[in-house]
């Protein structure tokens, strides 16, 4: 049986979202009430029966490890295979930013698994895909690269990949105005690992950073580049306000549904939170609501992580509340963001907007 | 193997009759409690946070769920090299093999388990009572005593007593008799089930009482009696906080509606002494746009859209829209259709509500169970 190898890649663009990835990778982000947005990706990579998983990670990846530890909650503790941190080389080459360099150093680890394909994928993507389907894709059509993307929304402003009558890759380009042939690549990409060596080995010798761009893109002449179309949700999480909008999208409940259940569930680290407690004043409507919660306050249309105690006479509407954070009583809350471990003072009012959330940083007192 | 100081032994073999329905496929320690847990995880997780890693849980009753939850031991962190979760249903030997004839019965057919870890100390806990207690604070008292045998022991109402064994003690709280389930009793502490020995000592009991061919093999009414008969220094320690024995529907019942006071005695959300469980892997709860949810636990995995009040809801819940649920229990995956109404009710695992529905009311608690067990489904429609 063909498996495959996942391959998940740290080194992406994490400063869009300024203050709060400050002291975390992007894959350590919290998201959606228990999460940390690797999840996502650690999740359909098990849920595709993928059973070797490499985190390439760059820097501040302390929390990261934390939360991964064995690997066990995604079933990835095992004897043989599972999931391997790959650190980067403190070398020159590694220096200048891309994943070319970690890659190189690592690869004698990826030579080594079992695995004949590598799915290659980041952190930046929330959605739940069925890996296995775009990899029986790319072995019924012969590709030498398969690219998981979905037609180009309208407000994308990024690259887009160009496709022709066939369906393949011919560029990556700005367009003006998409196209109904351009594709949003979701930064998941599979193909062979001896292919993937060879271009980690050229590209470490042309003097390339970023595999994708200079490894794939590059070659896109002499490589057969398809593209497997995900149609179901995706949230990209490439600025504070998409960070924001994007998990107040959950509230909807078919979103809320496809995104948690659709190919398989999301696992995470597990805390043993107790149940979420609602007393006698709690008003909550249109939210979410992890365990160890305590509620006596109002609270509509947010997302209160584990452990989020909200006192009374508080109200708390279109907010994104993370684990640990005490809202003191008579506080009035819109449209904020508490990182982890912080506090909102009683009788505090903050408002932020829908597009510019007021962000309240980790640990931090207001 | 390392020796062992301490070994814990958890009684998990009961079936709990008067649970009703809710025990005629599990065992009674198996019985979801609390929104989450089922009641293992409490000594369990005493256990664990206690330090005592090394666990034998006894099994005789429908062990099937009990030993897939167990499991290795892991979300209560009993997965040690040395030691951990050990489960012991009965079995046979060369001369035969016969289930477990009472508790002491229990724990005499394990002895050479218990021989194999050598302990000093070992504490006989039962696996369906829910409480939190700090096992090692009972051993220093234990040791501090110079005991033979520890009983934790509980205040209990007056009225309660003849439910109870009751232990008679002295001004140092050395134990001079112990009534069970007495008419008229002397005095109202309790015994928890929660019991500390010197290990050989126990041991020279548990052998001499498997020779009495009519005793009953209990710890309540045989082992503990003897030793206080022969002059023992059996020593009570009082436990004073939440402790309960959750024997009947009502009483289950009423043991989670505790949880929902301002103020409960036992508290969950307690980061110092956490229960552990098996958790299931589900995204938080979602309340949604006409939702009303007061005085009440709500767990991770639900989708609510109707009325909640003082009400305990399990994982994987689903109440419908226009639904009003109030007093109640809902354990995992019920689904409660738009418009039911519950009331005083326990609502047994993935057990359905239709719409319109009526159930409960005045008068006791009403108990609905599903009759065939679904295929679990990891997705919710």
């Amino acid at each position: 049986m063909k498996a495959l190898l996942g391959l998940i890649n740290l080194y992406e663009d994490e400063s869009a979202l300024g203050p709060l990835a400050g002291h975390r990778p992007l894959a350590a982000m919290p998201y959606a009430g228990r999460y940390r947005l690797i999840d996502f990706t650690l999740s359909n990579l098990v849920n595709a029966d993928v059973r070797t998983v490499g985190v390439l990670v760059r820097d501040k990846y302390r929390s990261l490890i934390d939360h991964l530890r064995s690997g066990k909650e995604w079933d990835l503790a095992r004897k043989r295979d599972g999931l391997y941190i790959l650190p980067p080389a403190h070398s020159p080459a590694a220096a200048n930013g891309g994943d070319i360099g970690n890659l190189y150093f690592n690869l004698d680890y990826i030579y080594a698994s079992s695995e004949d394909f590598v799915v290659l994928c980041g952190s930046q993507t929330v959605c739940n895909l069925p890996l296995d389907q775009a990899f029986h894709y790319h072995l019924s059509v012969g590709a030498d690269v398969t690219v998981i993307g979905r037609d180009c929304p309208d407000d994308w402003q990024g690259p887009c990949l160009t496709t022709d009558e066939d369906g393949q890759v011919s560029a990556l380009c700005r367009p003006e105005e998409p196209s109904p042939y351009d594709i949003q690549p979701l930064g998941f990409y599979i193909m062979s690992k001896s292919l993937m060596a060879e271009l980690v080995r050229r590209c470490a010798a042309e003097g390339g950073h970023d595999l994708f761009v200079d490894g794939v893109v590059k070659n896109l002449t002499s490589l057969k580049v398809c593209v497997f179309r995900h149609t179901g949700y995706v949230a990209r999480i490439d600025s504070i306000a998409a960070y924001f909008q994007h998990q107040l999208e959950l509230l909807n409940p078919s979103v809320w549904q496809e995104l948690f259940f659709r190919y398989g569930i999301v696992y995470t680290k597990v805390k043993d939170e107790a149940p979420a407690k609602y007393k006698e004043q709690a008003v909550v409507r249109n939210s979410l609501v992890a365990n160890g919660c305590i509620i006596e306050g109002t609270v509509e249309n947010c997302i209160l992580s584990r452990s989020v105690v909200i006192e009374k006479d508080a109200v708390v509407r279109n907010s994104i509340i993370s684990q640990n954070v005490r809202i003191g009583s008579q506080a009035r809350l819109s449209h904020v963001l508490c990182d982890k471990d912080s506090a909102v003072s009683a009788g505090r009012c903050l408002t932020g907007a829908l597009h510019n959330p007021f962000i309240v940083r980790k640990g931090a007192v207001v | 193997m390392r020796k062992k100081k301490t070994i814990a032994m958890i009684l998990a073999g009961g079936q709990g009759t008067r649970l009703g329905a809710l025990t005629k496929n599990i065992a009674k320690p198996a019985v979801p409690f609390g929104g989450k847990y089922r009641i293992i995880d409490f000594p369990l997780s005493n256990c664990s946070n206690s330090g005592i890693d090394t666990v034998g849980i006894l099994t005789q009753y429908k062990p099937f769920f009990l030993h897939s939850y167990v499991g290795i031991g892991s979300p209560w962190d009993l997965d040690r090299k040395d030691g951990g979760v050990f489960i012991l249903p009965p079995y046979t030997h060369d001369t035969g093999g016969e289930w477990y004839k009472g508790t002491a019965d229990a724990i005499y057919q394990n002895v050479e388990f218990i021989d194999q870890h050598d302990p000093v100390w070992i504490v006989i806990l039962s696996g369906d009572h829910i409480y939190k207690m700090d096992y090692s604070r009972m051993l220093e008292y234990h040791e501090a005593k110079e005991a033979d045998a520890t009983l934790a022991v509980i205040e209990v109402p007056w009225e309660d007593t003849r439910r109870f064994g009751i232990m008679n003690t002295d001004a140092d709280d050395r134990i001079i008799e112990f009534e069970e389930k007495p008419a008229k009793a002397k005095s109202n502490l309790a015994s928890m089930g929660v019991y500390i020995f010197r290990w050989q000592y126990l041991k020279y009991y548990l052998v001499r009482d498997a020779q009495v061919a009519d005793s009953a093999h209990d710890f309540g009414r045989n082992i503990i009696p003897g030793m206080i008969d022969s002059g023992q220094s059996v020593y009570a320690y009082r436990f004073k906080d939440y402790w309960r024995d959750v024997g009947t529907v009502e009483s289950l019942w009423e043991a989670n509606m505790d949880l929902l006071s301002d103020r409960p005695q036992l508290d969950l959300h307690d980061p110092e002494w956490r229960i552990y469980s098996v958790n299931p892997v589900r995204p938080p709860h979602y309340a949604g746009p006409n939702s009303r949810i007061n005085q009440s636990m709500v767990s991770e995995g639900c989708q609510i859209f109707g009325q909640v009040k003082r009400c305990v809801i399990f994982p994987n819940v689903m109440i419908g829209e226009g639904a009003q649920v109030t007093d109640s229990v809902l354990m995992p995956g019920v689904t409660v259709a738009p418009h039911a109404v519950i009331s005083r009710a326990i609502i047994g695992p993935d057990a359905v509500v239709q719409e319109n529905a009526r159930i409960g009311g005045d008068g006791s608690i009403a108990l609905v169970v599903q009759d065939t067990k679904p295929a679990r489904k990891g997705v919710r429609p």
